[in-house]
């Protein structure tokens, strides 16, 4: 028996390389299963296909039950891009109607990390949108011969009217940042956006359902898995009834055609919007199918700005329809009676300050005042109110109790309408003027335009129908709101609350009274109709963009309010050129269905004119 | 002197190997189970099935490795020739007679069985090769011709796997340098072959950027070859002021090299390297005149070798291996990903174990293997279920269990008092590391795609029965080692 120690040891050589090599084999183990979770991804793509299933978007009906917004399918050419075979390139492109540049850049584009951060070869990414049944046939025929494309349905929305583009709102894919903000949606998702279509996105768009498919290495579906365990159905959206009177909206913005500005109406009792015009406006279905990018584009850079919702969106100085709320505060306060007269001497003249009016009798009381507007009355009593010292302590203090009211009448803050983007307004508090001329240093006088609503004031037209709403319900308002139903859920508790501001409701029937007068022998005579008793209150804002913007607020019937609506037309002049006309003719087409023919020449005359000067064209 | 009897026999068995054994096998045959598993057929015994037709070769082995256990020890040793002759013209004939199945003529096919004679080449030049070892007088270091003799076993049955264009099954052989190792050769070879593959893989696989001229891969190795010759004049010829000479010469040569380049004035790189080498062998050759160390001799050819070798690589890689070859150790350098292609299985295998996590999906939820996504998954890919469904507590538990039988194995050989149940015994284990090295590392990426079987695990009744044979004859070797020594 030979034994050599020294080769013996060779033993330890030979068990040291194969531990070594047992380590580096675990150390891989290591970093593949248990350190780098991607192959969990890869191997779930590889595996399953979790075939989305869209559910059917909610349907939107106007108050009366026509049909506004309906779903039509549409097709989308998808790629998996792992499974993409050499394939007959020129074919294809012909199939499509694209050129081989085009489909090049569009896959080019689809691979960028930058543009599309959600590219992996494994799962499924658009290639091209909105097929056209003709390219979606001939695509289907020949489908077999593209491996890893195939076709996938999607609904988009088809709008029977022209009109409501501010309301309805329409759909869009969505953007990264909604993908991050909510994990419902994938790429290639349509969410809503802006209108009805944004705020009731959850009651709309239903649940997406998903299918979980067993793919195997061919591609062969090898079934569900588990089953369908893992399935979930797709859940329909949620059809929607809004309180918009369709028709009315569409008269209404054929009445503002080739105008800027906005019309809205609300029904007193409800709270709900009756019509809800922005012009110039747009042909909702402009924002949807292949085309949407490009007009989206286009409306942005559009000096008269379309997609701006002027009627929740634009703040403009409210004018003489601000005096109501004036006469509201000064009777609360006691500053007046309905008796107080005030003297206009073709103007408000103190302390060198002069606010100009037009002719009517002097002295004059409250009612006669807000007949003829004289902007010397509420001059007088706003300065009777803020230099009350005796009552207030000092004019901060009076004008603070001054803005409260303001704020409980809805100007200030928004009112909570069911559309995104709404703007406040502004109406000054104490610390502005203090910041502004140094606290001490401002009275009555100082800020005197405040009072006919001109100055700092700022308030939207929604603000403004609003309040006629409140004068029309004769001391409170409901919320106002688009939406009037949704199918299987009850709306809102808010858009049923009834809201009081601190006025005491029996001062609001002499304002009503006020306005009455106005319309009978003021300054809204054109508004008044022979069977329907209107009230109404003109306004004529100046603004620092040129010509007054014409205003109108009104409501009907006096004594059963059914519509209460505030009309602006910008840069058009007398309230009583523009707002009147506009705002009668439709509180009249809302109640009597029609225009009578001796009305005929005034809505003909409404809808021929143009105060658009620097722009030519029709405008939407 | 004890009467070998068959009791003593199984009282003497390495029982501690056996249960091993049987451990390593049930896993195979629960993975080949899931690895096939369709959700139509569901009985793990069922003889249509991979899993029943593996539980069926397992039984057969169970009592083949009963039959080996009886037999006299001294059959193996004294047949050990016969055997071996016999398994070369078994090979030789299966070159003639076996179909083409997928290029290859490995497969005899008897009636209803198909039988690969490759995998009984490994025991029967395991016999062999302890055979002649065992020789009265036999010293591999005493001369050449015992070299010519050894090899000589080693080569005829790899010559003729080569012909049944088994390439896998053939490179399995060269394990056997590991025995010759242990028997004497020189560790020079071992480090020579070390150093091949990694300069291979280093030249291969740095082919993209240049330095000073030629590309990175090729600058590195001349690095390396510097670093080997001041390396081998300090460590084995033991010349350690050589050794220092040498590495100023090289740091300091390298220095103005970067800083001339760094100033823009470009040194061709072939020619400094092969001037700065040169010189310091030159150098050493002077050395060795003045010290007479046959050392140095050496450490000059290894350098002048490997430099021819790092000049013929890419002759070699780009005319002999053929495409698909090269795309293989590619796609395991990580230079390629082709994952239509060579990468195709690799990926998905990697995807597969990668998918498994810690605990891994539980038997029979792996998706990857279910759903067909790695080829061969019951064959060459079995270790991808394991690593999927049971994940890395399963795949490093197999990996260990593995390691556990091969140091085993390595201890039974250096207790064993004759020259023929050592050889034998590290023959066992020089199969089973190439076995385990090259599948597992196939599989998760780290190897070239080279298709051998997972010993134990891998479907087919050949590869299990090559491996009882190798296992069973050494535990009976083991068994009676008491007797024999004296």
């Amino acid at each position: 028996m030979r034994k050599d120690y020294n080769l013996e040891k060779r033993r330890y050589v030979i068990s040291g390389f194969i531990i070594i090599i047992a380590l580096i084999y675990i150390a891989r183990l290591f970093s593949l299963q248990v350190a780098d979770s991607k192959y969990k991804d890869y191997a779930d793509s590889n595996a399953f296909l979790r075939k989305a299933v869209y559910p059917s978007r909610g349907i939107i009906y106007d108050r009366d039950g026509r049909l506004v917004v309906y779903n039509q399918p549409a097709y989308d050419v998808m790629m998996i891009p792992r499974d993409v075979k050499d394939f007959d390139t020129i074919d294809f492109c012909r199939t499509l109607n694209i050129t081989p540049e085009d489909l090049n850049k569009r896959i080019a584009d689809m691979k960028d990390k930058r543009r599309n951060p959600g590219y992996s070869t494994y799962s499924p990414q658009r290639l091209l949108t909105h097929l056209t049944a003709e390219e979606y046939g001939r695509l289907q025929e020949k489908l077999y011969r593209f491996p890893g494309f195939y076709i996938q349905k999607r609904i988009l929305r088809e709008y029977n009217y022209k009109s409501a583009a501010n309301v309805l709102g329409n759909i869009r894919e969505v953007s990264q940042k909604d993908i991050d903000r909510d994990p419902y949606y994938m790429p290639g998702d349509y969410i809503g956006d802006i209108g009805v279509e944004h705020t009731y996105e959850e009651h709309l768009r239903g649940n997406k359902g998903v299918e979980v498919l067993m793919r195997d290495a061919l591609g062969r579906i090898q079934g569900r898995y588990e089953e369908g365990a893992l399935d979930r159905d797709a859940v329909a959206g949620k059809n929607i009834k809004l309180s918009l009177n369709i028709e009315l909206q569409q008269y209404a913005e054929s009445l503002m055609m080739n105008k800027k500005g906005a019309v809205v109406a609300i029904e007193p009792s409800t709270g709900e919007v009756l019509c809800l015009v922005s012009a110039p406006t747009y042909d909702p279905s402009l924002l949807i199918g292949r085309e949407r990018g490009n007009n989206y584009n286009k409306m942005m850079r559009d000096l008269d700005k379309p997609l701006f919702n002027r009627a929740i969106q634009a703040t403009y100085p409210p004018g003489s329809t601000f005096k109501p709320t004036q006469g509201l505060i000064l009777l609360e306060e006691g500053i007046i009676t309905t008796g107080t007269m005030f003297p206009c001497s073709h103007g408000f003249i103190s302390g060198g300050l002069r606010v100009g009016c037009h002719g009517h009798g002097s002295p004059l009381p409250l009612k006669p005042a807000l007949q003829t507007s004289c902007n010397a009355y509420f001059c007088w009593g706003f300065k009777a109110m803020i230099d009350k010292r005796g009552k207030y302590g000092s004019s901060a203090n009076a004008f603070d109790i001054w803005k409260k009211h303001m704020v409980s009448m809805g100007y200030g803050y928004k009112l909570g309408i069911d559309l995104p983007g709404e703007y406040r307004g502004f109406i000054p508090n104490v610390d502005f003027y203090n910041k502004w001329y140094g606290a001490g240093h401002w009275s009555a006088n100082t800020i005197i335009s405040v009072a006919i609503g001109q100055g700092e004031i700022l308030a939207t037209p929604l603000q403004i129908a609003n309040l006629c709403a409140t004068i029309a319900n004769r001391g409170h308002y409901i919320t106002p709101h688009v939406v009037k139903e949704i199918q299987d859920t009850i709306v809102p508790a808010e858009y049923l609350e009834k809201h009081t501001p601190t006025i005491a409701s029996h001062w609001y029937e002499d304002i009503a009274e006020g306005m009455r007068m106005a319309v009978t022998g003021g300054t809204c005579r054109l508004a008044n109709l022979a069977d329907i008793e209107v009230c109404g209150k003109t306004g004529t804002a100046q603004n620092p963009h040129g010509k007054d913007h014409s205003a109108f607020m009104g409501f009907a019937p006096y004594h059963d309010p059914k519509i209460a609506i505030a009309v602006y037309v910008e840069n058009a002049g007398f309230g009583a050129t523009y707002g009147v006309p506009i705002g009668s003719l439709v509180m009249e087409r809302y109640l009597r269905g029609f225009i009578p023919p001796e009305r005929k020449y005034l809505e003909e005359r409404m809808l021929q004119a143009n105060t658009i000067q620097f722009a030519g064209t029709k405008k939407h | 002197m004890e009467k070998d009897t068959n009791t003593s026999v199984l009282k003497y068995v390495d029982w501690f190997t056996v249960i091993i054994y049987i451990l390593l096998v049930t896993a195979g045959m629960v993975s080949i189970y899931a690895a096939s598993y369709d959700f139509d057929h569901a009985n793990m015994l069922s003889f249509t099935e991979f899993s029943g037709k593996q539980f069926r070769w397992i039984g057969l082995s169970l009592g083949l490795g009963l039959v080996i256990l009886l037999i006299d020890v001294r059959v193996y040793e004294n047949y050990a020739y016969i055997i071996y002759i016999s398994v070369l013209i078994l090979l030789l004939v299966t070159i003639f007679v076996a179909p083409d199945i997928k290029g290859s003529h490995s497969w005899l096919v008897l009636g209803p069985m198909s039988l690969q004679p490759a995998e009984f080449g490994k025991f029967a030049t395991a016999l062999c090769l302890a055979k002649l070892f065992s020789s009265y007088n036999f010293v591999l270091n005493a001369s050449k011709k015992n070299y010519v003799r050894a090899l000589l076993i080693i080569f005829l049955p790899v010559i003729l796997i080569l012909g049944q264009k088994e390439t896998g099954s053939a490179l399995v052989y060269m394990s056997l340098f590991f025995v010759l190792y242990r028997e004497g050769m020189s560790g020079l070879v071992l480090l020579a072959a070390l150093c091949a593959v990694v300069f291979f893989v280093v030249e291969v696989k740095f082919t993209g950027t240049m330095l000073l001229g030629i590309p990175t891969g090729e600058a590195a190795v001349f690095m390396m070859i510097m670093t080997l010759v001041v390396a081998m004049l300090a460590i084995y010829c033991k010349h350690f002021e050589g050794a220092r000479n040498v590495f100023l010469w090289y740091v300091g040569t390298g220095i103005i090299v970067a800083a001339l380049s760094w100033f823009g004035i470009p040194v061709p790189g072939m020619a400094y390297f092969l001037f700065a080498i040169g010189v310091s062998l030159l150098y050493c050759v002077l050395l060795m005149f003045k010290t007479k160390a046959r050392n140095l001799i050496i450490t000059v050819g290894t350098a002048v070798i490997s430099i021819a070798f790092l000049f013929s690589v890419n002759y070699a890689f780009t005319s002999i291996l053929q495409p698909h070859q090269q795309m293989r150790i590619k796609v395991a350098l990580g230079i390629e990903e082709d994952l239509r292609g060579a990468g195709y299985n690799v990926n998905q295998s990697k995807i597969a174990i990668g998918s498994g996590g810690i605990w891994g999906k539980g038997f029979l939820n792996g998706t990857q293997t279910k759903l067909k996504y790695v080829p061969e998954q019951h064959t060459d890919f079995i270790y991808c279920t394991i690593g999927e469904e049971e994940g890395f507590i399963g795949a490093a538990g197999v990996l260990l269990l593995f390691l556990i039988l091969i140091l085993r194995i390595i201890s039974l050989a250096e207790r064993q008092p004759t020259v023929f149940g050592r050889v034998y015994a590290y023959c066992v284990a020089s199969y089973l590391i190439f076995h385990i090295a090259i599948n597992i590392g196939m599989v998760i990426g780290l190897c070239p795609v080279i298709g051998i079987p997972l010993p134990f695990f891998s479907y087919g009744g050949s590869s299990l029965w090559g491996f009882t044979f190798l296992l069973f004859i050494l535990l009976r070797i083991d068994a009676s080692r008491r007797e024999r020594s004296f």
